[in-house]
């Protein structure tokens, strides 16, 4: 199973690259061989979108080297890349909008005819070339991008989270395509949050966790999914505080408490569908979801910033419809985001950025009484504990002190239900800690708090309980108190807890296939 | 198949009809300008019908220095930019070529025009690399830059003056062949045809295009998104460098300060159908839309009006049509 490096078609060793204080890759290495797919697999913020963007040229890695046939390659830029053997296509297409599809083909120097070839695989064969990118549906434009990219016959193809949010013929079409790259000269480096289009057709996964390859792993052997999830989710950090009034909130509610807010069938935009939930006050309510299930139209929703298409909203049991974030605030009901730049103004004080939701109100327009607000301010600086030494701009705030002023507004202005969504994203340790007491402390306040967030242990150190969201639908409901990580990742991945799963039964079958696994003695593929 | 225009995007392929509907869509904002311009000689020979011949001639060369710099800014705003300085690179080009030609040989003038293009090539690339160095936005750069290109016209040459060589000056007058083609708007043709349609049809061109319409998807595409920004900035140095010329040929002698034609440009890239956005458009429209304000103007004083009101009405017309023009696109998308 050992190659040497002469046999690897595509070898990154060692790359390490960090952002001012954050480092977001320590060690990571990808081998892949010709004719192989090859998964790349990590959590959220395991530094896989990094390794991806060093690999294409976008991002110049610390340390490390890249070697493409075992020569050592520097790459600068995609184009660079391009001429090396690397291409890739990306979650957003590399299409010029305003251009038509024959400018962009001149534009990468991509001939005709294997494109058209690639283009009928693909079940395409029908496109007017004429056309303007920007007319064209997001789904036909990956297509356009996989097809122009296969046309270049790349040593090296990477395709990242290609098959989001595409219709289930199309991705079938397109594993297709990529399952047929498998045995020949060239390799597929294939980055998907799906377990089982994983198992389906790669060969193997290299998977990485905290910045570090954590191990590869084949994918057709017995277990691999298991195996996958166990290395990407390392050790369990402790002291987890746990949540022994649950069961008594559940069965005050079975007494008929008015939910805070309840969504009907919510469905907005093209990936949320349906989804119901009840938020009480006096709970966090944990959203589990992989990235890109609906959950950002499902916030957008919420606080007001978009429309629904279709389904009900409901604050304490009263139909509402949000015209405008200002509707939302005015019922209590308040947006914490994941990017800071989106909710702060980032040239001025901390002490106006606290106080700006609530001189706004359109009541108290006028002469701002100076001393109330500071009395506010204060109060909500001393509980959050913000380090106000740099307070003149916010922007010179660390990350996790900018997310706390983001809290801080809001409980200065007083509320009564919380959205955050993934309020935690790139802060360190400590503040998360002190971010989940916060949360937690407002619950107890009497708040209701919706909290989606893209690492799972954060469920289970500060929810009661957890909707899970695939597909922009709610798959099923989960006590926080209860769930160990992993069940949470088999179930954001829409796995049952307990029986075999799909990548299972898809890696028996392959092994079948082949008959090299130890799954070929299953019943039905025993010779009579 | 009964397929028409107004099928929705999931189904691929389309029929040639369609292919003529699209290109007219696309060339809709230009055919548009062109009708408007036929409008507005018709309305010229209604109020003054002495004009002719002669007021044809006049109006090509009076608008020959605006179109070049029309050009020269729908380049860089194809690209995704905007160049302030382009009136003080028209002023210092128009001042060094008047200065080096003033007495001087028919030979020595021809050394002196290529030398002047180079220079506006070389003031383009200083205002392009400084924006791709200091990432500093480029409205500030060719802000300031313009303060330094027309302190130094004034500093080579503090009033009006210097010359221009004779076969320059003749390069604008008059007219090709029959006497309703103006010289003036050959040598317009002449010179785009030249410089630009071979760029424009180039890996170059598409690459100027897509830099303005998606960086990002450039970048990805594979194209050198910093050096076709320079590129594109260096173009319209050197389309603005023809435009001074031809202001020292038009009036045969140069003036240090620069005339209105920078905000000019800009409005006639807008109104000439090119997207402030980067990307889209072309260089056809700009030079339509100059002849357009030009001819606006002309009725105006030919209708005795107010000349201060006149520059009023000039602002309303452009502010109407790019209204019209964005309510179309609106509809257009919600359609």
């Amino acid at each position: 199973m050992t190659a040497t490096a002469t046999d690897l078609l595509l070898e990154a060793r060692d790359i390490s690259k960090r952002y001012g204080a954050v480092v977001a890759l320590r060690s990571a290495s990808l081998a892949v061989r010709p004719g192989e797919v090859h998964a790349l697999m990590g959590a959220n913020g395991a530094g896989k979108s990094t390794l991806v963007k060093i690999l294409t040229g976008t991002v110049r890695p610390d340390g490390g080297t890249i070697s493409i046939r075992g020569r050592p390659r520097t790459i600068h830029s995609p184009g660079e890349a391009r001429r090396g053997g690397l291409v890739s296509v990306y979650q957003d297409p590399a299409l010029i909008p305003d251009l038509d599809i024959w400018s962009n083909l001149r534009l990468t120097a991509t001939p005709l005819s294997p494109f058209r070839e690639w283009l009928t695989e693909l079940g395409l064969e029908r496109l007017d070339l004429s056309r303007t990118a920007r007319q064209l549906p997001l789904a036909s434009l990956r297509i356009i991008d996989l097809a122009r990219a296969l046309a270049a016959e790349p040593d090296v193809l990477m395709l990242d989270e290609m098959t989001a949010a595409l219709p289930a013929n199309l991705t079938e079409r397109v594993l297709e395509v990529v399952g047929r790259q498998r045995g020949g000269e060239r390799c597929v480096v294939f980055i998907s949050h799906r377990m089982s289009e994983i198992a389906s057709v790669c060969d193997r996964a290299t998977v990485l966790r905290e910045g570090r390859t954590v191990g590869v792993v084949e994918v057709t052997a017995r277990g691999a999914a298991e195996r996958i999830v166990e290395l990407m989710l390392g050790e369990i950090l402790g002291d987890i505080p746990a949540q022994p009034e649950a069961a008594a909130r559940g069965a005050a509610r079975a007494g008929g408490e008015t939910p805070r807010m309840s969504a009907r069938g919510l469905s907005a935009g093209t990936k949320l569908h349906d989804v119901s939930f009840d938020l009480y006050a006096g709970e966090v309510l944990g959203v589990v979801a992989l990235e890109g299930q609906g959950q950002d139209e499902l916030f957008d929703v919420l606080s007001g910033s978009d429309r629904p298409s279709g389904g009900e909203l409901l604050v304490d049991g009263k139909p509402v419809s949000f015209g405008h974030p200002a509707d939302a605030i005015r019922l209590g009901a308040v947006y914490v985001a994941a990017d800071r730049a989106e909710a702060l103004l980032m040239q001025r004080s901390v002490r106006e950025n606290i106080a700006l939701p609530f001189t706004t109100r359109l009541a108290d327009w006028g002469v701002i009484d100076v001393r109330q607000e500071r009395r506010k301010v204060d109060g909500a600086i001393e509980r959050l504990q913000i380090d106000t030494r740099a307070q003149r701009e916010v922007r010179r705030l660390s990350g996790g002190n900018q997310q706390k002023v983001t809290i801080a507004r809001w409980v200065a202005g007083g509320l009564r239900t919380m959205l955050c969504f993934d309020p935690t994203r790139g802060i360190d340790i400590r503040t998360k800690h002190q971010i989940y007491i916060l949360l937690r402390d407002l619950a107890e306040a009497g708040a209701a708090v919706l909290l989606y967030t893209s690492e799972l242990k954060e469920i289970q150190i500060a929810c009661d309980r957890a909707i899970v969201i695939y597909g922009g639908r709610v798959v099923g409901e989960i006590d926080a108190a209860h769930a160990d990580e992993e069940s949470l990742l088999r179930a954001a991945h829409n796995l049952p807890p307990d029986a075999p799963t799909p990548e299972e039964l898809a890696a028996e079958a392959i092994a079948a296939e082949t008959g090299g696994g130890p799954a070929a003695g299953a019943p039905a593929a025993d010779g009579r | 198949m009964s397929a028409a225009a107004g099928v929705p995007d999931a189904i691929p392929g389309r029929r040639p009809a369609d292919v003529v509907g699209s290109l007219l869509r696309r060339g809709g904002w230009t055919l548009g300008l062109i009708g408007l311009l036929v409008l507005l000689l018709l309305a010229t020979k209604l109020i003054q019908p002495s004009y002719g011949l002669r007021g044809i001639q006049g109006l090509a060369i009076s608008v020959l220095p605006l179109a070049l710099v029309a050009v020269a800014q729908a380049i860089v705003v194809i690209a995704g930019g905007i160049d302030l300085s382009v009136g003080s690179m028209m002023a210092l080009t128009s001042v060094v070529s008047a200065v080096l030609m003033e007495n001087q040989s028919e030979a020595l003038s021809i050394a002196v025009v290529i030398g002047v293009l180079v220079l506006g090539l070389v003031v383009g690339a200083v205002n392009g690399i400084l924006i791709v160095v200091t990432r500093v936005p480029d409205i500030v750069v060719t802000l300031a830059m313009s303060f330094v290109w027309a302190g130094g016209a004034l500093y080579i040459l503090n009033t009006p003056g210097g010359g221009s060589a004779e076969w320059l000056r003749q390069l604008t007058l008059g007219s090709v062949g029959i006497e309703w083609i103006p010289r003036a708007a050959v040598v317009l043709a002449v010179v785009v045809a030249v410089i630009w349609i071979p760029i424009r049809r180039s890996r170059m061109g598409l690459s100027i295009y897509a830099i303005g319409s998606d960086p990002v998807a450039a970048h990805r595409s594979g194209v050198p998104v910093t050096r076709t920004k320079v590129i594109a900035y260096m173009l319209t140095g050197l389309f603005s460098a023809l435009a001074g010329l031809s202001l020292t040929a038009s009036t045969g002698i140069a003036s240090p300060v620069p005339g209105p034609y920078t905000l000019l440009s800009v409005a006639a890239v807008v109104l000439g159908g090119v997207s402030l956005t980067g990307g889209r458009g072309g260089v056809l429209g700009p030079i339509i839309a100059v002849v357009v304000l030009s001819l606006l103007r002309t009725d105006m004083t030919f209708l005795n009006l107010n000349p201060n009101l006149a520059t009023v009405a000039q602002g309303v017309i452009l502010v109407g049509v790019v209204m019209f023009g964005s309510l179309l696109q609106l509809r257009r998308s919600r359609a």
